[in-house]
C-alpha cells in the first residue's frame, strides 16, 4: 500500500462544495528514488506518500504575472547592452490541460545555460566561457489561447559528475503554475536528435518512452523567421479536471 | 505532443529544477506572501535537509495558502472570488540559499471548509524543489495554537490530518518562535516531513 486513504476524496453535497477534481498522473513522472541519478539517493522520501485529496487549497492557486512580467522577458538574446552569441533560436507553443484546454494567462519561467554550455551561476565553474550579454533567465505569460514564446540561444550541452563522462543534452528549464496548486510544475525541454539522451538519467528517469518524448521539442520551419532566427515548438500539459467532477463522492467512501 | 490510448494530451512529465534554479527562480520580494509591516505578518521558517541530516543549500519552498478568513482569491472557490486582504498574495517562494534555511512572510490562514462539512483546520500547502528531486514533493504546514481546537478549525475535525498515521503528524505541525514559526523539513530519515500524492 503506498496510499493512505481519507474517508472521501472531496467535499460532499453536505458541505455545498462541489470543486474540480485534477487527474492524478500515474507512469508519467519519474520515481522520486532513480538511483541513476546519484543526487535522489539522500533526497527521496522513504515513508509512503499520503494520499492529498483535492480540496480548495489545492484546486485554487496563485494568480501571478502582473508585475512579475515585462515585455522584454521573453527575449533572452540581448542583455548588458549587447547580443549574446549562439544560435538564435523561437521556442513557441501551447500550455494545455489534459482535456485538451487551452491555459491561459498563466506564468512561463525559463532558464537556461548558454551557447557554450555554461550558467551564469557561482557553482557552475567548468572550462566553458560564460557570455557577458546572456544572463539565461526568460518569463511570459500565456495569452488567452495558451500561447507561450520566448526568442533566446541554442543552450549548449555540459558535462557533470553524475557518472563518468556525463553530460547532460541541451536543455531549457520550464515552470508553470496553471490555475491550481495540484497543476504546479517543473520540467526540462529537449531538442530532437540530441545523441546524449542515450546517457542521461535525468531525461531516462521518466519510466514511458511516450512521456519522454513529450519533452522533446520539434524542429518548426513554419515558425522559423527568415534570416533571423531558427524555431522549435513544444506544447507543455498540465493535469486536466475534465469529467472527473463527481466520481470521488462514492469513491473510498468505506475505505478506512 | 503525446497523446493518451483515448487521444487525451498526454501529460507532461516533471524533471528536477537541477542546482541553477536561482538564475530562473528568483523574484524581488519572492518571500513575502504579505508585505512587511503588515498587521499579524509572521515569518515561517526552517531548513532542509536530506537523508543524512545535512541541510540542502540548493533547494526551493513555495508556499499557497487561504486568507485570513479561509477564503481564496480564486475562480474555483464555489464561495465565490474573495478580495485578498491589502498586500496579501498567498503565494511566496523561498531559496535555501542561507545554509538549507529558507523563510517566508505571510498571515496565517483561516480555516477551510472540508469534506462532509467538516472544517480543515488553517494550514498552508507547501512545495519543495531541489537538485535530486525530480519532481516536486508536497507537505502541508498546521499551526501549533490550533491543536487543542475542538470542532471546526481545530486539528482534530481536519481530515488530512486524520489520514495521517497518528505518530507522523507531528512532522507537520510548526513550532511556535520569535515573531512566527518554525518548519523544518527533513526529506529522508529519522522523523521525515509527511508528503502527500497530490
Amino acid at each position: 500500500m503506498t496510499t493512505d486513504h481519507p474517508a472521501q476524496a472531496a467535499p460532499g453535497p453536505a458541505s455545498g462544495l462541489v470543486l474540480p477534481q485534477y487527474e492524478r498522473p500515474a507512469g508519467v513522472h519519474p520515481p522520486l528514488d532513480s538511483p541513476d541519478y546519484r543526487s535522489t539517493g539522500l533526497r527521496h522520501p522513504k515513508e509512503p506518500l499520503v494520499l492529498l485529496p483535492h480540496l480548495l487549497t489545492e484546486v485554487t492557486g496563485p494568480v501571478l504575472g502582473d508585475g512579475r512580467v515585462t515585455k522584454d522577458d521573453a527575449d533572452l538574446t540581448q542583455w548588458d547592452g549587447g547580443e549574446a552569441l549562439g544560435q538564435r533560436i523561437v521556442v513557441r507553443g501551447r500550455v494545455l490541460d489534459s482535456d485538451g484546454r487551452a491555459v491561459p494567462d498563466t506564468l512561463v519561467e525559463i532558464w537556461q545555460a548558454n551557447a557554450g554550455g555554461r550558467y551564469r551561476h557561482l557553482r557552475d565553474q567548468w572550462p566553458a566561457p560564460l557570455d557577458p550579454h546572456f544572463n539565461g533567465v526568460g518569463r511570459v505569460v500565456s495569452d488567452s489561447l495558451g500561447r507561450y514564446e520566448f526568442t533566446t540561444i541554442k543552450p549548449g550541452a555540459y558535462p557533470w559528475k553524475n557518472h563518468h563522462n556525463a553530460w547532460r543534452p541541451a536543455h531549457i528549464h520550464f515552470s508553470l503554475f496553471g490555475r491550481a496548486f495540484t497543476q504546479r510544475l517543473v520540467t526540462q525541454m529537449y531538442f530532437e536528435d540530441d545523441p546524449l539522451f542515450f546517457q542521461d538519467p535525468i531525461f531516462n528517469s521518466i519510466p514511458d518512452e511516450k512521456a519522454r518524448q513529450g519533452l522533446i521539442s520539434r524542429f518548426d520551419y513554419e515558425a522559423t523567421q527568415p534570416e533571423w532566427a531558427l524555431a522549435f515548438s513544444w506544447d507543455i500539459v498540465l493535469r486536466g479536471s475534465g469529467a472527473t467532477y463527481f466520481e470521488t463522492e462514492d469513491v473510498d467512501a468505506d475505505d478506512e | 505532443m503525446p497523446t493518451t490510448s483515448d487521444g487525451r494530451p498526454g501529460l507532461t512529465a516533471s524533471q528536477t529544477v537541477g542546482p541553477y534554479l536561482a538564475i530562473g527562480l528568483t523574484w524581488e520580494h519572492g518571500e513575502e506572501a504579505v508585505d512587511p509591516g503588515t498587521p499579524g505578518a509572521v515569518t515561517v521558517s526552517g531548513t532542509l535537509y536530506d537523508g543524512e541530516g545535512v541541510p540542502i543549500p540548493d533547494g526551493m519552498v513555495e508556499i499557497w495558502q487561504a486568507h485570513p478568513d479561509g477564503r481564496f482569491h480564486h475562480p474555483d472557490d464555489p464561495r465565490g472570488v474573495a478580495e485578498a486582504p491589502p498586500g496579501f498574495r498567498g503565494f511566496a517562494r523561498a531559496q535555501t540559499v542561507d545554509g538549507g534555511r529558507w523563510s517566508v512572510l505571510t498571515l496565517v490562514p483561516g480555516a477551510v471548509p472540508g469534506p462532509d462539512g467538516t472544517t480543515q483546520a488553517p494550514h498552508l500547502d507547501l512545495s519543495v524543489f531541489a537538485r535530486g528531486l525530480l519532481d516536486r514533493v508536497v507537505t502541508r504546514v498546521y499551526f501549533p495554537e490550533h491543536a487543542g481546537v475542538a470542532g471546526p478549525g481545530g486539528h482534530a475535525e481536519d481530515r488530512v490530518l486524520a489520514a495521517v498515521p497518528a505518530h507522523r503528524r507531528h512532522t507537520l505541525v510548526a513550532q511556535q518562535v520569535d515573531g512566527g514559526y518554525r518548519f523544518d523539513i527533513r526529506l529522508q530519515g529519522e522523523n521525515e516531513t509527511v508528503f502527500f500524492d497530490i
